[in-house]
């Protein structure tokens, strides 16, 4: 990005697009050309420990997958060569291309620059560099992968051994304000180390593994859990000492490291040492701000709104992920559909403007007619063709019963050849069509197309996979590579003959959104759907809105939440499309995406609103503690009731001599085994409060782990410089609390680093108490068809991916009731739902596919054996005539088919993926001879 | 992703897709060995890992295990039949896996060579209880286990293997000879002698199907015959 103008609404942003040297709408991807290439660099993506070459796709799942050409290759350097140009066979090698300047006209920008994996090598102390065997996580990271530099092999630089005795070091790069390190934590590393080790153990389940740390920070999802599963592995050590990279082996390469133990400083040896690097701003972060306008934070991340991290410094433009700070995948993933919900508010009198709609032929009636199968054999370029005898394949295909029209094609993705098979269907009437070529994974939309253009309805397409499954893996064996090819074609024709064309359903989309929970999280969905222009149901519980925020005053970034609280409250009642329902009791919930009716009761009236997604927004609430005397002793309260005390100038607070503070206080035990991720801050929180109204005041702090992840590592710092003193105990041996005869409140605890019991009098006990779910979740949840995980908050699609969508599709989840957060991250998390909701409620209608399960009500017995396995909810009873029969409601059912494995009568059937379908594919994979015959009959069934 | 990564295995295993392993039935397995498949590999997301919510590879990790008793039952090696668990990216793992299992398929040898007597009659048997193995398997080998090893451990309990041996095995052998007495009158040795089994024992089963009143005895030809 070269420059942006403009302003909000209307920015005119110039874009540099480097030259290629390839014609994007020519390569195919087929990598021909990478094979011929003679130059060998280091492969980028592999942290430049494998070779690539000058012309390469960057990694095998990259958008586009085609191929560039990089800055080292002998044509662009010396007009030498030229080798790609002549082998490629869709003339898609371009040597003329020139960087070329772009400027394009756009409402908003959405900043998504990621981050910048933390250079050890800017501190020699970290020895990376210079002793062979230490490496970085990140080149870690592509060594376990399967599509790495070894193929998944672990193997050390210096000998290319595998390593056995493996050393992770915790906080490169963070965690410090020596110059070179970041003095933020970088909140990602504990748990990826966690997963290294345990797919360092996957790998070679002998395999010694150390982990130096500091804290361990799993304050995220299941995260505790985790990291308990890693620590529990056998041969796994997790040692909390800070290490000296000592030195190196001259013979073996191993690499010493020197570490405190309780009996002083030990040396010890280990074959590969990994450093657990830091989240670094992206590299070029200063240059892109200046380049925007917008601001910079002082760790050079991006400056953003105090309570919405979405919103730069600029109006307009947003951003997403680790530029908001360093963050987690869930974190990065919300944050996007967030930054999407937000540009929706500011665009929403463009939206659609530039869609428009595709219009197919209409569909000819051929499900009667005998079949009339095509056959289009591809070569990929050399790929399929070089090692499959491609014109004897489709010599073969020919001769098959019902085979109309057989034909090799040089790349039957290429746009030319898409239109051909078009063009065939109509010129032959075909109406069974196969591709013998790649995976349908990238391709069968094309071909599907293919058809819908000519008319044909596209349940037709069939696709045999030559390629990753023939060509690819069986290069050296061509006799034996066509001879398989010839089957998989066969298999694909028993197959097409039996398909039948199928209807993709259409339901209507309600365009009224329910949001469940009136807290900050439910306030910020609600008002970000209604300022796109829908209509929102907010209930809540309470009297009033505001959830357990009402009882935060301040943040640990000094924050006036009440404030925020008001003017939000107000803005919702202001806004003509919400409207809130307080002293609300959900009395029941029906029906499915984009069609839902829920009945909502208020002060003695019931409401029924129909909406086409629900937004569970529940939060939660605090532990009630039954340890150290809280409830009996006036001077033990949970860290909520000293912030209240503290808003409100409880003039005694000024009084007191000493504070103790306990952490972990229901959380991290047996009964909840997770990490409230809060707390720690909000101890640190208050206890700088404290400190402000009387600087002497002793404060103790008694951890097990200080998690202050992210920026505010800070505070912790600041904390401890201002005197307040941290104190770790063990599980164990938690602190004792009792009341002496003089009615002294004394804390009593074992202090790890002076080896004795510590007894403090203290004046005040604050209990960091765990964040918990409030009551009725399960209730709700089976109201909506949600899943309640583990620890009784909801339970996400999937935890990194979908972090707030549900399995059941138009349900969305925000908020404390997915996991404990700050307020910041509530909010991110409540545009993200938004967001989400928003792809559906922008929608007319909702399409599913024809996949699907089917029930032939006659031969159903009402056995019930496919509702039982349909976590989607697909299948009910239905009232028939001929009594309770099952019914598949095609929007939910997801087409896995394991309701249909179930049915004693095979009453149900997964369209497309018919028994009668699958069962052709099995026989005509049996020798060739007699089966043509036998196949030939049953078409005639 | 071996495929993408260009990993050279056996050619000697064809792909059939499904989009969910949960959908892979038991009577496919017994549809690919009458074919005269050697062997049957089902490939599996990894447990708990599923790409749908259904969990449907516990599934199929059930059926492969009894699938497994069957075959055993009918004198055939349960080797024969495997379930695997990877992720799509797992390339070099899938490699691993369909290799090893062609090595021990070519180790025990095609199965033609060992089909005893009427082999396809066993199968064709075996396909048709499967509705009712779907029976038992939901009314009586419901669990709750997450890991393989206790799929496994479980099926291995004599409790189990009574369990499968006196609802599925029997029926099993039950529907092969009523599939022999479809075709023509046998006596019970001959029935013996067919099913492979001793006289004193097929003289039990052959009691309970008279009893259903599925078969009788015809005084004049010394046989059983189907009730029409």
């Amino acid at each position: 990005m070269e420059g942006v103008s403009g302003e909000v609404g209307d920015f005119k942003v110039t874009l540099l697009k480097k030259a290629r040297y390839i014609r994007e709408d020519k390569c195919t991807g087929c990598t021909t050309c990478v094979e011929y290439c003679p130059v060998m660099v280091p492969d980028p993506f592999n942290q430049e420990i494998g070779k690539s070459k000058a012309v390469h796709i960057y990694f095998s799942q990259a958008i586009p997958l085609i191929t560039y050409i990089d800055q080292s290759c002998l044509y662009l350097k010396e007009k030498k060569c030229g080798i790609c140009e002549t082998v490629c066979e869709n003339d898609a090698i371009d040597f003329r291309q020139k960087d070329q300047l772009d400027q394009i006209n756009v409402g908003a920008i959405i900043l998504a620059p990621g981050f910048e994996p933390y250079d050890p090598r800017v501190v020699t102390e970290y020895k990376y560099g210079i002793f062979g065997n230490v490496v970085t996580s990140m080149d870690f990271e592509r060594l376990l992968s399967s599509t790495g530099p070894y193929e998944g092999e672990i193997r050390r630089p210096s000998d290319q051994r595998h390593p056995h005795k493996i050393a992770w070091v915790q906080c490169v790069g963070s965690r410090r304000v020596t110059p070179g390190n970041n003095s933020y934590c970088s909140a990602v590393c504990c748990t990826y180390t966690q997963k290294q080790v345990i797919l360092t153990k996957d790998h070679d389940s002998s395999a010694e593994c150390t982990v130096f740390h500091n804290d361990i920070r799993s304050y995220g999802k299941d995260f505790e859990r985790f990291y308990e599963r890693a620590k529990n592995l056998s041969g796994i050590r997790f040692i909390r000492s800070y290490v000296t990279i000592s030195r190196e082996d001259p013979v073996t390469k191993n690499v010493f490291i020197r570490y405190a133990t309780p009996n002083g400083v030990v040396e010890e040896d280990f074959d590969l040492v990994v450093l657990s690097v830091g989240l670094n701003p992206p590299k070029y972060s200063k240059e892109l701000a200046q380049k925007l306008g917008i601001e910079l934070e002082e760790h050079g991340f991006s400056k953003t709104e105090p309570f919405n991290l979405i919103q730069t410094s600029r109006p307009g433009v947003f951003v997403s992920g680790t530029f908001q700070g360093p963050t987690d995948i869930p974190e990065s993933v919300f944050t996007a559909s967030g930054a999407v919900s937000q540009t929706g508010q500011l665009l929403k009198h463009r939206k659609g403007k530039l869609a428009t709609e595709r219009v197919y032929p209409e569909e000819k009636e051929v499900a009667k007619e005998e079949p009339k199968v095509g056959v289009f054999v591809c070569h990929c370029g050399a790929n399929i063709g070089r090692v499959v005898n491609v014109p004897e394949v489709v010599e073969y295909a020919s001769k098959l019963p019902h085979v109309v029209h057989a034909q090799e094609q040089l790349f039957s993705c290429s746009t030319d050849s898409a239109k051909q098979i078009t063009d065939v269907i109509k010129e032959k009437g075909l109406n069974r069509v196969i591709v013998a070529a790649c995976t349908p994974r990238t391709h069968e939309p094309t071909f599907r197309d293919s058809l819908r253009e000519a008319g044909l309805n596209q349940y037709f397409f069939e696709f045999a996979n030559i390629r990753e499954h023939c060509s690819w893996v069986h290069s050296m064996e061509k006799e034996e590579a066509t001879k398989k090819a010839k089957d998989l074609v066969r298999m694909s024709w028993a197959r097409a003959v039996r398909l039948e064309p199928l209807g993709e359903y259409e339901l209507q989309v309600n365009k009224t959104a329910l949001v469940v929970g009136g807290g900050v999280a439910g306030m910020t969905t609600a008002l970000s759907l209604a300022k796109q222009g829908h209509e929102v149901y907010l209930v809540e519980r309470e009297k009033e809105l505001g959830g357990i925020v009402r009882r935060l005053h301040y943040t640990l970034e000094g924050l006036d939440v009440q404030g925020f609280l008001r003017d939000l409250i107000k803005e919702v009642y202001a806004h003509p499309l919400v409207h809130v329902i307080t002293n609300a009791r959900i009395l029941n919930a029906t029906g499915y995406v984009g069609n839902f009716v829920t009945r909502v009761q208020s002060d003695g009236f019931v409401k029924e609103i129909k909406h086409g997604a629900t937004i569970l927004a529940t939060g939660a609430t605090e532990y009630r503690p039954k340890e150290y005397l809280y409830g009996q002793d006036p001077r033990v309260m949970t860290n909520l009731e000293l912030e209240e005390r503290l808003a409100k100038g409880d003039e005694s607070l000024k009084d007191l001599n000493t504070v103790v503070m306990i952490q972990c206080v229901g959380s991290r035990n047996e009964e909840r085994n997770y990490c409230s991720r809060i707390c720690c801050s909000q101890s640190i929180k208050n206890a700088l409060k404290l400190k402000e109204l009387r600087p002497d005041v002793d404060i103790y702090i008694l951890f097990r782990d200080i998690r202050t992840y992210g920026f505010r590592e800070d505070y912790y710092r600041l904390a401890s410089d201002k005197g307040i003193r941290f104190i770790r105990y063990e599980p164990q041996s938690p602190p004792l609390v009792g009341v002496t005869d003089e009615g002294t409140l004394r804390v009593t605890v074992e202090d790890e680093i002076l080896g004795n019991q510590l007894e403090i009098d203290t004046d005040l006990l604050s209990l960091a108490v765990a964040v918990v779910a409030p009551e009725g979740v399960e209730e709700t949840a089976l109201k909506f068809n949600a899943t309640v995980g583990l620890d009784n908050f909801y339970k996400e699609a999937h935890v990194k991916l979908r972090p707030v969508d549900f399995g059941t599709d138009g349900v969305f989840v925000c908020g404390s009731a997915h996991y404990p957060k700050h307020i910041q991250e509530v909010i991110n998390q409540a545009y993200g739902a938004a967001g989400r909701a928003m792809t559906l409620l922008s929608k007319e209608t909702v399409t599913a596919s024809g996949a699907v399960a089917l029930v032939d009500q006659n031969a159903c017995i009402s056995c019930g054996a496919c509702i039982t396995v349909c976590n989607y909810g697909a299948i009910s009873f239905e009232e028939t005539p001929k009594g309770k029969k099952a019914r598949v409601n095609p929007v939910l059912c997801k087409g896995d088919g394991l309701c249909t494995t179930k049915c004693p009568t095979g009453a149900v059937q997964l369209q497309h993926f018919k028994d009668g379908q699958i069962m052709a594919q099995l026989d005509a994979a049996k020798g060739e001879t007699d089966i043509l015959a036998e196949l030939d009959r049953a078409v005639g069934e | 992703m071996a495929g993408v990564s260009r990993l050279q295995y056996t050619n000697e295993i064809r792909l059939i897709r499904v989009m969910c392993t949960g959908k892979v039935d038991l009577s496919y397995i017994f549809r690919a060995f009458s074919n005269g498949m050697d062997g049957v590999f089902v490939g599996a997301c990894r447990l708990g890992e599923c790409n749908y919510i259904t969990h449907g590879n516990y599934s199929a990790l059930k059926n492969v295990l009894i699938a497994k008793q069957i075959l055993e039952h009918m004198g055939i090696e349960p080797e024969r039949v495997t379930i695997k668990f990877m992720n799509s990216s797992d390339g070099q793992k899938f490699v691993e896996y369909v290799n090893k299992f062609t090595e021990t398929i070519r180790r025990l040898g095609p199965l033609g060579e060992k089909r005893g007597k009427n082999l396809d009659k066993k199968f064709e048997a075996a396909q048709r209880i499967v509705p009712y193995v779907r029976l038992v398997e939901r009314e009586r080998l419901r669990t709750d286990l997450k890991t393989e090893e206790d799929h496994i451990k479980y099926f291995q309990r004599e409790d189990t293997k009574r369990l499968i041996r006196e609802l599925i095995v029997d029926r099993l052998i039950m529907s092969e000879i009523v599939g022999l007495l479809r075709e023509k009158i046998l006596s019970t040795n001959q029935i013996a002698d067919e099913v492979g089994l001793g006289s004193s024992e097929v003289a039990k089963y052959v009691n309970y199907l008279s009893r259903q009143g599925l078969i009788t005895y015809q005084e004049p030809v010394r046989g059983y015959t189907l009730v029409q």
